[in-house]
């Protein structure tokens, strides 16, 4: 979570550094300092999205997974099986995680790209414009992917309905 | 963002885009290889058993592992092949990002299972 969050921070900052560099005359101004910078700052923005997606795929997810063991009324400890066992939160799994757990995995390969874009062009990218645009497409696409991840991830884990708080239905008129 | 400054290079470039290439459809094929594995093992159960390589993760280890696999073999290919060329840039950054966008579509389960 915390990684995570520290990466939706990051991106939002890339985006901007990113928009700064492409506008009117930046790109022709900028030190190379500030091309290294680019490199090493998407470079972080890898590291905190591998750390995210391994944590939360090996770490966190078998916990949420977790079979409760037959006959548990109390099903708290097991968020998986508490949000599948009324029809009121399985959507929260069926939409909510089974989204999350995969499109989280996009956001490491988008923004490994980016920055060994960065790195390997280092000063020479300001002279391949669709290089840019393909990193800025896929930064902002990361930020995407990142938000719905992040944004499910915290339902989901301080708020709604595993703790039993309030049930909000993702989906309405569906025949259950 | 200006189109003039972003449009226009500073310099003819000193290293070809062959590797920037690479890496921008590597990611693509390999976000897409991710979306199709998902939706593969969510429908067959041999391949949902073949893909649990890690039991406490289950299915999802497979298909992010090989994923991962997919993506850094076909870059280390097309990094291989393009690294000293010059390649037309247009046609591969939206081939890249179609399947990005593909992958994050395919990846919303009410999308996936209408497949």
């Amino acid at each position: 979570m915390g990684f995570g969050a520290l990466y939706l921070l990051a991106a939002s900052g890339a985006i901007v550094l990113l928009y700064q560099r492409a506008s009117a005359g930046a790109l022709a101004h900028a030190s190379s300092g500030s091309d290294r910078f680019l490199g090493i700052y998407l470079a972080v923005m890898a590291a905190l999205a591998w750390l995210t997606v391994l944590s939360g795929t090996y770490i966190v997810y078998p916990w949420y997974r977790a079979a409760a063991p037959p006959g548990t009324l109390n099903l708290s400890a097991f968020p998986r099986s508490l949000l599948l066992s009324s029809p009121a939160t399985r959507q929260w799994h069926s939409i909510g995680v089974e989204w999350k757990e995969h499109v989280a995995w996009l956001v490491p390969i988008a923004i490994t790209m980016a920055a060994f874009v960065a790195i390997r062009y280092v000063r020479d990218l300001r002279n391949h414009p669709q290089l840019r645009y393909a990193l800025h497409g896929f930064v902002i696409a990361s930020l995407f992917a990142a938000g719905v991840a992040g944004f499910f991830g915290a339902m989901l884990d301080k708020y709604a309905p595993v703790d039993g708080g309030q049930t909000i239905h993702l989906v309405r008129g569906q025949r259950q | 963002m200006s189109t003039q400054a972003a449009a226009t290079p500073v310099n003819p470039p000193a290293i070809p885009n062959g590797s920037g290439a690479a890496a921008i459809l590597s990611a693509g094929i390999g976000a897409f290889a991710l979306a199709l594995l998902s939706i593969a093992a969510d429908k067959s159960a041999s391949l949902k058993a073949l893909l649990s390589i890690y039991k406490p993760t289950g299915t999802l280890s497979g298909v992010t592992t090989g994923a991962i696999l997919v993506w850094l073999a076909v870059w280390a290919v097309l990094d291989w092949r393009w690294r000293n060329h010059a390649v037309s840039l247009l046609r591969i950054n939206i081939a890249a990002l179609v399947l990005l966008g593909l992958s994050l579509l395919l990846t919303f389960p009410p999308v996936a299972d209408l497949l």
